[in-house]
Parts: C-alpha cells; structure tokens; sequence
C-alpha cells in the first residue's frame, strides 16, 4: 500500500474512531448545545412560528416549566424516555426529521440533566474572557500548548529556515521569496532574525495586496452588478481603498466605521466615503420587469446578510422569513438592522450612477487648477462693460427686427426624428422641438464614436421657401452636445420622396471662424473640419436659415432632413426646432440670432418701460452673443471642456450617500414583498446582544459602526480574528468561519480565540500586532508535516500541534507563477485588468452582448487580485482554483482539487507564457549543463535544490522534448507564440522549447502551488 | 441494458488510452483513488433508483405554455377583451405590471396525439409523435418572475446565489459513472432569434458543495471544455511526457510529507490528461452516421440544440449524471406568432428524437428526461414592445418530464379556463426536485448539506412532495 492511500485509510479511520468517552464533568455549551441546536432546536427553538407541542428547549426555565426535565433526575425526565424510547410514535427526534442521535449523545443528555442540567448562554454571546498570560511569552502559544498538554500531544519542531521564509512570504505579502532572500534568511543565525522578517514583510506594500484578498470575499467586492445584464458599476477605488487600509494598518474599528458610515463622519474624506462604497457592493439589476419593491427587498437583505457574516460571523438571512430557528435573531432584528441602510440614495432598479470622483494628489491639483481658471474668467466675463453699451444697442434694434421678421416663420410642430447610430437618443415633443441626449450605456460600454446622424420627417405647406434649424439654448451650458458646448452640422439635405431639395443658400446667426454655413450646404458631409460650428456663441440660440432653390409645389409635402455631424467627440445640436417660411427670397438669416422667447418678450417693451431685472437679462442676453467677447467665451468653453473631460476621466466610485428621505422599511410577512400589512420597523440593534441605550433621535449607519466596533459587542473581534487563523492556519479556531451561532462549531480552544479577540480589542483593533503575535509564535513556526501517531490523535490538526500545508489561493496562484517567470508587473492598485481569458467565455452574457478584449502591456501581467471580477462569469482560470463569484458574502473559500486545475495550469496561455518566459530565465541567467540549470530553476520556483531523482525525472524529461522539438522547428515556433511577451531571437528555439517544458512542468507541481 | 452502456464506456476508455503510448501513466495511481474521487456521498440508497441520470432541457426565457401545451378555447374565446380583475388582482406582474390587461387567445392550433390523445401544439409534431411516452405537467408553478432569480429558483431552489445547482446536488450525492468525463455536464445553444436573455455561469455553480461537483460547460465553439487543449506545438506525446514528470515529481514529493492532497492532485492530473482525449472524442459525432443525424436533425459541428441532443445521448452513454442543455431565446414579450414557431422547431424534432434514440439504446427507462422553461407567460397580451407577446408569469406554466419511472401518454394538472392560474394539482419546482431526487433513489427531505448552521435541501424546508401521482 502507498503512503497516500494508508494516509486516507487513516484519516477514514480517524472519521469513524471510535466516539470520544462521555466527559466526567458535562459543560453545555461544549457538550449539549451542539446536539439540542441540530436536533431538537428546529421544532423547540426560537421561532415561535414552527415551535411544537408549545415546548422551547433553549431557555432552561421554559423547558423545565413545561415538564421537559427534571434537573437532578433523568431518571424521571421525559426527555430522556422520549430520547431511549424503542417507540416509533414517542421517539424524539421523530424519524421523519431524519434525525438520529448517538448513543453517545444520548448518554451526553442524560449525564448532563443527572448532574442539574446546567445551562450556559451560547459562547459567541458572552463576553470574551482574557486569559492570564505570563509576561514575555507568547498568548497563542501559551495557550495552544495548554490545550496540548491537557489532551496528551506535545507541539512538533520548527520548521527549517527555508520552510519559514517561504510561509512567511506567501501568508503575509502572498508571492515567493526570491532565493537570495531565502539565502541570506538562512545564514542570519541572530535570533532577531525571524522577528525582522516578520517586520520587514508587514512594511511590505505587498502586505496590503495579500490582506485585502479576504476582505474582497467576505464584503463580496466585484466589477459587475450581478444580476441579469450584469453590466459594470464603478467600485474598482473601493478595492485600493481596502489595500491601502491594510498597508497603512488602519485600525479594524477606524475600517468599520469607515465602510459602513464613512460618509456620516464628521471628518468624512474623499477616502472615508470610498470606503462607505462598501454598502454599496451589493447585487443589482437592470432586468426589464423587474419590480422596485422586489429589488428593494433583496438589496435591504443582501446588506443585513453582508453585515451579519462580515462584523458578527451571524447567519441572519432565514429571519427574512422567519425568527431564527437556532440562533435568537428573530424577523424584528433582521428588518430593523436592514433599516440602517434605508438612508442610502441609490437607483433600486436600473444603471447605478457612475459614483464620486475619485482622485489622487495630482489630480486634486489639476481640478483645482481648471475651477480656478474658470472662476477667474467668469468673473471677468461678468464684470460690468459699459462700453458696449452702443453695440449693445444696435443689437437691440436688429433683434428686435428680427423678432419681428420671424412672424413670417411657422414652426413645424408635426416632427419625427431617428438618429441613424443611436450615439444620440433623440425625443421630438408636441411642439415639434427635438431633443437630444448621449446614450449613456453606448457611452460607457465605449460603442460611441462620438458622431451621428439625425434624420428629421416633417411636412412642407405648399409654396415654401425656407426652412430654419433654431439650435435652442435648454437646460444645458451650451447649445451642442460636446463638453464645450459646440456642434458642427457637416452637411444638411433635404428629399422629398425620392428626390432631393436642392437649398440655394445657407446663412447663420453666428458662424465659428473656419465653419461658415455654407460648409453645411456643399455636398460634403465626411470632411471632419467641414462643417457649420459655432463656438464663441453656445450661450444663446443659434439658428440656420436654408433658402430652398425652388418653392415647394404640392402641399403637405413629406420632408426628410438629414443632418450629418462628422466632427466627433459628440459634437451634435442638443435641442432643435424647425420652421418654415413662404416670404420671397433671399431667405437670410438676420443680423443677429433670434433671440429667446422672453428676451423677445423684453425687446418688444418700450425701453423706458423696462424693469432693471429686463434691462439686466438684456444685458446678459448680449454677453452671449457679443463679437466683442467672442474670444472671452471661447476660452470660457474651452476651460469648461476641459473641467468636462477631466471629469469623464477621472476615476470614480459609487459610495453612500445619505438621502434626507428615507425609504420605509416593514417586516415582511414570509419575506413576501407584496404583502405590505407588517408593522414598519426603525434602525434598531438586535435585541439579544448588549447595546448601548441612544434616545431621542433616529438610530444611523454610524451607531451601528460603532455598536460593531464596541467592546460589549462580543462578536466582531471574534469573528474577525477567527477567519485570521484561518489564514494563518488553514483552518478557523471555530471551523465554521461564518457562523459563531449555535449550529456552528463550538471552537477547539475557547481561551485562545478568547484571548485573541481580547488582545485585538485592547490594542485598538491592531491588525498588525496581532500577525505580529500570531506570526512569531512558536505554534506557528512549527513544521506542517505530521507523524503517524499525531495523525491519527488530530487528522485534521485542528489542535495545532503542528502546521498545515495547503494550496494557495487562486490569485496567488497566478501571482507565484508570474512571479517565477519574471513577468510580475508589481504595480499596486488602479482599475481592474484583462489578462487572457478563452474567446466567447461571455456568450451567454446579454444586454449588450460583449467580448472579453485581452489587455495589454502590463496590464497583462498584474496581480491576480486586480483581475477583471465578472461575478456571473468570473475569470474561468480563477473559478478553477476556487475564487468565489462574489455575490455573495464568503467567508470561506473551499480548497478543492479539481482535474480543471492541471487543465488551467498546463494550458492556460497565462502558464504557457509564464513556462516560456521562465525557460528563457534559465537560459540567460543560469550557466551549466543541464542539471546545473534545472537547479537553479528549482531553486527560482522552490527555494531549494532538487533532489537526484528529481534531476532525473527532469533532465530526462528535457532530453526528450529537446530530441523532439529539434525534429519539429515549426512546433516550436508555434509553442513560443504562446502569450504576447517577446522571444528573444537570440536563443535556440527547441532548447528555448523543451526548457519551456521543464518550467511548465515545475510550475504544475504541487509544492509550486503550495504554501507548507 | 446497464451492462450495454458499461460496455460502451468500456471500450471508450479503451480508445482513449490508446494515445498515451510508452507513457504509463496508470501505474502512477491507485485506481481506487480515482474511484473515491467519482463515488458519491450517499453510499446504498435508500429509495430504488429508477433513474441512473438527468436529461434536463431548460428553454430559457420562459416558453408560452398557451401556445404550446395548454389549450384555453375560453381564453379564444375572451380575445381583444379585458382580462376580469378577479384573475389579476394584486398580482405579481413583471413588464405589464400597472398596464391595461387584455386577453389574448391562442395564436397557435392545437390537436390531439397519440393514443393518449393529448392535446399539443401544432407546433410540436414530432412530440406530438412520442406523446405517449411523456408526462405533461399543466400545474406548475414558480416563485420568481424575473429571468435571473427564476433560472436560479428552478436551478438551485433558491432565489439567493450561491446555492448548489441540482446537478451539483445530484453528483454530489450519487457520483460520477464516468472516469474520463465530468459528472454534471452543461451545454447552451442559441435560437436563431433576436436577443436571448442573458444566462450566469452561476446557474451550474456547485455553491456551497465542494468545486468538484461544478458544472462544467462543454461549448460548440472553441475548446469544447475551458483549456482543454494543448498549447499550439504541444503534441499529445509531448503533453504526456510533462504529464508523467508532474506526476512523478508530485509522487516523489508525496514520499517525503504525508500530505493525501498530493495523492488527489496525481489523480486529478491522470483525469484531466483522459479528459484531453475523451472530450474530443465526446464532441465529435462525424461518426454517428447519417441515419442518426438525420433523425435529431443536426450537422457535425452546427452547435443546434439538436447537436446537444445527440451530446446529450453520448454522454448518457459514457456515464455522465447530469446533463443539461439551455436553449435560449424563449422570451417572447413581443413577436410571439412571429418567433415562437422557429423556436418550437429548433427543438421539436430533436427532443422526440432524443426520446425514441434512447428508448433504441434500451436507455430510457433509466434516464429521466426533463423539459421546462424557467416561467411561463400570461394569458394577457403585451403590446407594449411590438407586435403582441406574452409576458412573464409564475402562476401557471407547463412543462413534460419523461422516463425513468415516469409515467407515460398521461396529463398531470390543470389551469382555470384562461389558463392564469393552476388549479388543479398545483405543483411546485419544489415538488419537482423531490420527484427528481426521489427518481434517482434519494430521499429529498434526508438529503442535505450544513451551510450557515441549516440543513440546506434542494428541495427546501417547506416540506417539498413527491409527485406521486405521475409516477408509474
């Protein structure tokens, strides 16, 4: 038999060893609560709704007041008689539970009622007790090694150097020590040695990457909202915020209060209200026929779960329909604790909102810069300028004029319009006028070329001869579509039916140096500088006046307008009207634009007659459009393009924002929506746990922040520091990471958990003292191989008498193999990334189809944790290695072994490279022969040297595929394609080749991908 | 019949070693090991198993039961004229929620098949044909009314992600017959349509059970499995000989710490080095002849959901547990008369031909063949986005399961005359997963998995039943 299989024959064995003997002294929580929750908690627990025979078993005075027991004597006890009854109808649990207790726990409950039937309230919910630890040592091992003492194991040796650094590396900063490093930890025989690696690792702007990959899962951070289309919404600022609280050790009590409230803080920051974007992680939808309060529902108990299982290891979510049926949550707790979120301004269906800008030192500066240059030449704009007084006059004459003249226009109210790319969704209202707005979605998904073409049908009186385009000035800074306000109509024809109606003459209020009219009238529409613009002049309407060459013959004549905008960058007219006219020609537009409804209104006043406000706006009105302050408004437009474009650029992050309107938040009957007839509930704490008395105002997100945080709460500290063990450890001291409730597990060394949780509080919520701790104990230093008999006594080293080996995490998997071959590129934080993933992985995606587009340059080669995170299609190379979709909160990933792996690793283009790009290391930065090179390469990979038989396998293993690939050049070619890094030409392809399969091989192994 | 399809698998595996030449990768492994990796948790069962595997056909986007399975002259009959309020009161509505509610008839004829006389679409000739051989269900009903949570309510039994799919659930308990192929196997095809809803990976996630018992999808195009193949140059030979070195070099290690996941991790490369050759040879039906083409309907390589019909059948063959296959572009909120007949007929032929394929191979009396959508749609029209359609509905749909102890030629349940609701026999897809579960010899209310301190069941903790009555 082999060693691996005698190795699972044991640990079958150890499953099914024989039961443990009852204990002398029974301890409630230890011993009976487990078997009550699972058993008899269901019918006899919290949730009065499902309770039996009107019988609780979970508070002592109830059970014994209905006769459940006698404390004293079993004997006599119901209980007992119903758990040994041999009778069907009597027997509990009743057998269609599917329930059956042990003879051990049977003999558990009847000791336990024997001796008084003690009751404790549930662990998680007392309040951690401190144990006493002698001054200068260490509280883990300390208590770790008491525990062992008690059951009779002793703790292993430490591990060896190499051992050391390497699990030091790969659990703190998550990547490979480099083998000088490994070298020179191991010649460093002072004893402060150890405890400076620690040190230097924690310091590590690594530390903060490696850190962060936990807390993504539990607050379950992706790129995409989840649901449906599963489109993008902007997080991505939320992700670094978390590294950088790591790397700068911010206080775990300072992060809470930061994610769930941080823009409630008095000192909220750009950075505080990033990290409040963590309410704002949750799934959402755009799915048509989605109904708002179904959505709201869901979003209202994805939170409460989210903070049940991220602060307090709660499994809150069965309390959406029900009092929980172990745990003392009960419906009120769970809608009470949703509605701590009810403040939050969010769309509940439908696109989020594209979120704050989120900007760094730099790029503070330069939105500071641009809002000053725009302040300093507004206010030079506004400034008072009597010298324009008498052109100012002029203007006045002329539009009155042509206000005047324009009676002779009708507006063509009977309007249809289509735009032929649907850059530009354009609405035509009853009166005709077009509006225009930049699909927002088209925009985003970046399908937006940022030109269009509007197709306007209207219909012509009999005898037309012009037709008038007013750009209207709306709600928007300018009259064109483009950050700076501008359009440029490259050309504009007209057909009626299949013919085309030829216009004789174009003129404009306003012309743009270099984009006249006539550019929109001379045939050329696919000339990007040809075209009718009007810059300097986007404050007021502007219109375009078309003589037709001839008068229109029939009446009701059907019209079709083409108008083309070629120029880019969205430079379409935002708003439109049409008009049309029969005066005889020359159809000219007026000196002056036509000036807006009540500016006409004003003009058509006697001047003495006019208010000071209607001589103001007339003022202001001529501002607009005065030649005088022609450049004036240029450069106001183009500073405001450039305030627009920064903008449009500039990283931004949906976070909480706090309505002043809060949603109303009920309990829902079964967790029903529709049923609207429970009681409305308020933000309140859950009743069963210590909380701090607040009256007189509403309870906020902050509160809640804070109650987490507390030292009374006994839950997040512990919580907290379980799942660090588990990091650390391989396992939580309580396995079950995201449940301290009583269908948990009760922890294997109470104390310790205990302590840590204690410790954690009374640093400050130091994260880094307690790795500190955890790290230089002794415990942790230990070796994780194992010895037969210490197998068998903890097969699954819950005890810690030893380490654990286990895979790394699927990021980390990437990150060692890019590590190894050279390719990291180190760099910390920015938007999500696109390394290669297989071609139509996203066909099933809808609404908009899409393709994953391969990044490229170093984009390619970043860490895993900043890959692209598709929560309905995450990355397939991640999901093999278990990274979970992240919708929703995971507390713990599993660690599978999967054949998807090895397909992953051996075939993945990612590896391939990485194979490739390794085997050219080994030939450039290594000498010898091939042993001497297949050394060195274990060592880059292994941190150590490989044994003879390991160099066999491997130099055999590269004889063969050199003697291969000598006889097959273009398979070589073909293998070195793989990946978008450069090959060197200066190398021997099929060595390059069959040295590409030797790293391949290494990066498969299984001690590659393992941290030990 | 059990020892034809061992058999086959066999001599399948036989073929498929051919390719691994003077590397001896076998000896490497204790057969056993791979064995413990494809047993299932749940040992001797307690229930007979009727059904040895899963044919699922989801038609995502929820298929018009009114046009296809459930015959309302009533509802002819009420066409162009107000829906009555007492139908609709208070209901749950998705794109038409707020809007006018007016009847809409049957777009479609229906007449009788079979022996059984069971009314079906005119649309549906070909199961019209084997309409003796299946159990329509017109009482079914669903919690979610939205494409996403309802997928993953018929999938999972929750609306909440992150729940196990059924066929997770499924190999979990039972195993994997098959060495060389994946247990829960995922197929898509597209309607030649307009715009098919879009359907997450999640929906054959394993959630909380372990990894091993994901869904894997097997694609028409690219690498039928993700990564199956070799990187370009990477011959068979050359891919063996890095094969043999990991696994050698992972056995040395083994030598050296007493870690079992070393041995899992050799057995798992010996899997995926089978599954290099056994995929392929999977997906490649050149061989299957013409009359078999002919009779799904299907060319080499079109990717049609009559194609994954005929996969569907292979893997039965080689032993896969669960095997489901989406056909998408069911959602018809508009253009029904229009679209409806070109989705029937990318599936009629193919589902019957399914049917008689297996029942030839002696196999349909041990696989339990499902056809549902995720919903069904209103006895109201839509008119709100083109040409009339119907909208999403979770009150009524239908659906047929056959095989696998199934009773045969029988209608199970019924709706109220403007087929709004069920009313007769109303079902649930709780109740369909126990009788699932229960086909398969496990009993669904025993059968779970501690997650979050709950006995989590696919068929969920309100007491899910068996439907007794359409079992033979």
């Amino acid at each position: 038999m082999t060693k691996p299989t005698c190795l699972l024959l044991l640990a079958t064995l150890g499953l099914h060893a024989a039961e443990p003997p009852v204990p002398a002294k029974i301890e409630f929580n230890r011993d009976v609560q487990p078997i009550l929750s699972d058993n008899c908690f269901y019918c006899h627990g919290n949730d009065p709704k499902h309770r039996e025979a009107d019988l609780r078993l979970d508070i002592r005075d109830e059970a014994v007041k209905a006769e459940a027991f006698i404390p004293g004597k079993a004997a006599k006890s119901e209980l007992v008689s119903r758990i040994f009854t041999a009778d069907a109808d009597d027997l509990m649990p009743p057998p269609d539970s599917h329930k059956k207790l042990t003879q051990r726990q049977k003999d558990i409950l009847k000791k336990w009622i024997d001796q008084g039937a003690a009751y404790q309230q549930h662990w998680s919910y007392e309040k951690p007790v401190k144990a006493a630890i002698p001054a200068g040592k260490n509280g883990v091992d300390v208590l770790v090694q008491q525990r062992l003492a008690q059951i009779g194991l002793k703790p292993s040796p430490q591990a060896d150097a190499r051992t050391l650094i390497r699990r030091l590396y790969l659990d703190l900063i998550g990547l490979p020590p480099k083998p000088e490093e490994v070298a020179a930890f191991e010649k460093d025989a002072s004893p402060a040695a150890y405890a400076k690696l620690v040190e230097s690792l924690l310091k590590n702007p690594h530390y903060g990457e490696r850190m962060a990959i936990g807390w993504l899962d539990v607050v379950r951070f992706a790129d995409t909202i989840g649901y449906h289309s599963d489109n993008p919404h902007n997080v991505w600022p939320y992700r670094d915020y978390v590294i950088q609280s790591f790397n700068s050790n911010k206080h775990f009590d300072r992060f809470t209060l930061e994610q769930i409230a941080g823009d409630l803080l008095p000192d909220a920051t750009q950075e505080t209200r990033v990290g409040s974007a963590f309410n704002r992680l949750l799934l959402s939808t755009e799915e048509g026929g989605a109904q708002a309060k179904d959505y709201e529902q869901r979003m209202l108990t994805d939170r409460v779960r989210a903070v049940g299982n991220a602060w307090m290891g709660q499994t809150t979510g069965c309390c959406q329909c029900h009092d929980h049926k172990f745990d003392p949550w009960t419906q009120r707790d769970f809608y009470s604790l949703g509605a701590f979120f009810a403040d939050i301004k969010e769309p509940i269906l439908g696109r989020r909102e594209p979120g704050i800008l989120v900007l760094d030192a730099a790029g503070q500066k330069r939105q500071a810069d641009i809002a000053e240059r725009l302040t300093l030449l507004q206010a030079e704009f506004a400034k008072p300028r009597p010298e324009l007084a008498p052109a100012q006059a002029e203007w006045e004459k002329q539009a009155l004029e042509a206000v005047t003249a324009s009676g002779m226009w009708q507006p063509l109210k009977q309007v249809t319009a289509s735009s032929a790319k649907k850059n530009v969704t354009l609405k035509a209202d009853k009166e005709g006028v077009v509006r225009g707005t930049i699909d927002a979605k088209r925009n985003e998904r970046k399908q937006n070329d940022g030109t269009d073409t509007y197709t306007l049908s209207t219909k012509l009186a009999l005898g037309t001869t012009g037709i008038r385009i007013e750009a209207l000035k709306e709600k928007l800074p300018g009259i064109g579509l483009a950050s700076n306000g501008n359009f440029v109509l490259s050309e504009v024809t007209l057909t009626g039916g299949k013919n085309k109606l030829p216009v004789a003459f174009a003129s404009a209020t306003y012309e743009q140096k270099t984009f006249p009219a006539a550019t929109a009238i001379d045939g050329i529409a696919d000339k990007k500088e040809n075209g009718w613009g009007v810059l300097g002049a986007t404050g007021a309407d502007q219109s375009l006046y078309l003589e037709l060459a001839a008068p229109v013959t029939e009446a009701n004549a059907a019209v079709k307008l083409t108008l083309t905008f070629g120029w880019g960058e969205n430079h379409e007219i935002a708003n439109l009207r049409l008009s049309s006219t029969n005066s005889p020609k020359p159809i000219r537009a007026p000196g002056t634009s036509l000036p807006a409804a009540e500016i006409a209104g004003i003009l058509k006043t006697e001047p003495e007659k006019r208010t000071l406000e209607q001589k103001q706006k007339l003022t202001a009105a001529y501002k607009q459009i005065a030649p005088e302050l022609n450049d004036l408004r240029a450069k106001i437009a183009t500073v405001e393009k450039e305030k627009a474009d920064f903008e449009n650029n500039a990283p931004k992050c949906i976070v909480s924002i706090s309505d002043t309107t809060k949603r109303t938040v009920r309990i829902l009957p079964r967790g029903n929506w529709m049923d609207e007839s429970g009681e409305v509930v308020k933000a309140d704490l859950p009743g069963y746990l210590p909380k701090p008395k607040i009256e007189g105002r509403d309870l906020t997100r902050l509160d809640l922040a804070q109650w987490l945080v507390s030292k009374d709460n006994p839950l997040t500290a512990r919580t907290v520091m379980n799942r660090l063990w588990k990091q650390f450890f391989g396992t939580g001291l309580s396995k079950v990471l995201d449940d301290l409730g009583a269908q948990g597990e009760p922890p294997v060394n109470p104390a310790l958990l205990d302590w840590l949780a204690c410790e954690f509080m009374d640093s400050g919520w130091d994260m880094q003292h307690m790795i500190r701790i955890i790290a230089n104990s002794a415990t942790y230093q230990q070796v994780s191989t194992s010895t037969k008999a210490l197998t068998a006594a903890d097969p699954y080293n819950r005890e810690c008498a030893r380490q654990s080996p286990f895979r790394l995490d699927a990021e980390l998997v990437r990150d060692n193999a890019l590590t190894i071959s050279g390719l990291l590129v180190p760099k910390i934080g920015g938007p999500s990334v696109k390394p290669y993933q297989p071609a139509k992985y996203w066909e099933n995606l809808n609404f908009p189809t899409r393709e994953w587009q391969n990044d490229s340059g170093e984009s390619l080669y970043r860490r895993g944790l900043y890959t692209w995170w598709q929560r309905s299609f995450t990355h397939p190379s991640m999901l093999a290695f278990d990274a979970p979709s992240r919708e929703e909160c995971v507390a713990e990933r599993n660690r599978s072994n999967i054949p998807q792996q090895a397909l992953v690793l051996l075939n993945d283009p990612t590896y391939v490279e990485a194979a490739r790009v390794f085997a050219a290391r080994i030939l450039t930065e290594s000498n010898g022969d091939a042993n001497q090179r297949i050394t060195w390469a274990v060592q880059q990979a292994l941190q150590r040297k490989p044994s003879s038989e390991e160099l066999k396998t491997l130099s055999a293993l590269f004889a063969q595929q050199l003697a291969d690939y000598k006889k097959d050049p273009a398979a070589t070619v073909e293998l070195l394609k793989t990946g978008a890094a450069p090959v060197s030409p200066n190398l021997n392809s099929s060595e390059l080749a069959a040295w590409a399969h030797v790293a391949r091989v290494i990066l498969n192994l299984h001690e590659t991908i393992t941290r030990s | 019949m059990h020892s034809t399809s061992a058999q086959t698998r066999r001599a399948f595996l036989g073929r498929t070693t051919q390719g691994l030449g003077s590397v001896a990768l076998a000896s490497l492994l204790q057969p056993q090991l791979l064995n413990a990796a494809s047993r299932g948790v749940l040992g001797t069962l307690p229930l007979p198993q009727k059904a040895k595997r899963v044919i699922w056909l989801t038609m995502a986007g929820g298929p018009s039961q009114l046009e296809l399975f459930d015959h309302k002259p009533k509802l002819a009959e009420m066409d162009g004229k107000p829906m009555p309020e007492s139908f609709t009161k208070g209901q749950q509505l998705a794109q038409l929620q707020g809007q006018k509610l007016v009847c809409k008839g049957p777009m479609f004829r229906f007449q009788k098949y079979g022996k059984c006389q069971t009314e079906l679409s005119e649309l549906l000739p070909h199961i019209g044909g084997v309409a003796d051989d299946i159990c329509l269900v017109r009482s079914m009903t669903t919690d979610a009314i939205n494409h996403d949570p309802a997928h993953m309510f018929m999938n999972t039994g929750a609306q909440i992600a992150g729940r196990p799919s059924m066929g997770s659930w499924v190999t979990y308990g039972l195993g994997c017959e098959a060495d060389d192929l994946p247990g829960f196997v995922v197929m898509m095809s597209t309607g030649k349509g307009r715009n098919p809803q879009p359907i997450a990976a999640r929906q054959w996630n394993s959630g909380f059970l372990p990894s091993k018992y994901q869904g894997v999808q097997l694609r028409s195009l690219g690498d039928p499995v993700l990564y199956l193949t070799s990187p370009n140059g990477v011959t068979r030979e050359r891919q063996g000989r890095d094969f043999a070195a990991i696994n050698a070099l992972n056995k040395q290690h083994a030598a050296l710490c007493d870690d079992p996941e070393i041995a899992t991790r050799i057995a798992q490369y010996e899997m995926a080095f089978q599954m290099q050759a056994s995929v392929p040879e999977l997906m490649d039906i050149r061989g299957e002849g013409a009359k078999t083409l002919e009779l799904y309907g299907c060319q080499p390589g079109d990717g049609s959901f009559a194609s994954n019909c005929l996969l569907a059948r292979r893997l039965a063959e080689r032993g896969t547990r669960f095997i489901q296959l989406y056909h998408r572009d069911w959602d018809h909120h508009s253009l029904l008369k229009e679209e409806l007949p070109l989705r029937a007929k990318e599936v009629d032929q193919a589902c019957a031909a399914l049917i008689k394929d297996l029942k030839q191979r002696g196999m349909f009396d041990d696989t339990l063949i499902v056809f549902s959508g995720e919903f069904g749609r209103t006895p109201m029209a839509q008119g709100n986005k083109g040409p009339i359609g119907r909208d999403h509905h979770n009150k009524a749909m239908s659906m047929w399961l056959a095989g696998a102890g199934i009773q045969r030629g029988v209608t199970f349940g019924s709706t109220d005359d403007l087929g709004y609701a069920a009313q007769e026999n109303t079902t649930t897809v709780h109740d369909l997963h126990a009788t699932m579960l229960h086909q398969l010899g496990i009993q669904h209310d025993a059968f779970s998995f501690k997650f979050q301190g709950l006995d989590a069941r696919l068929s969920g903790v309100e007491g899910a039943k068996v439907i007794q009555k359409i079992l033979a």
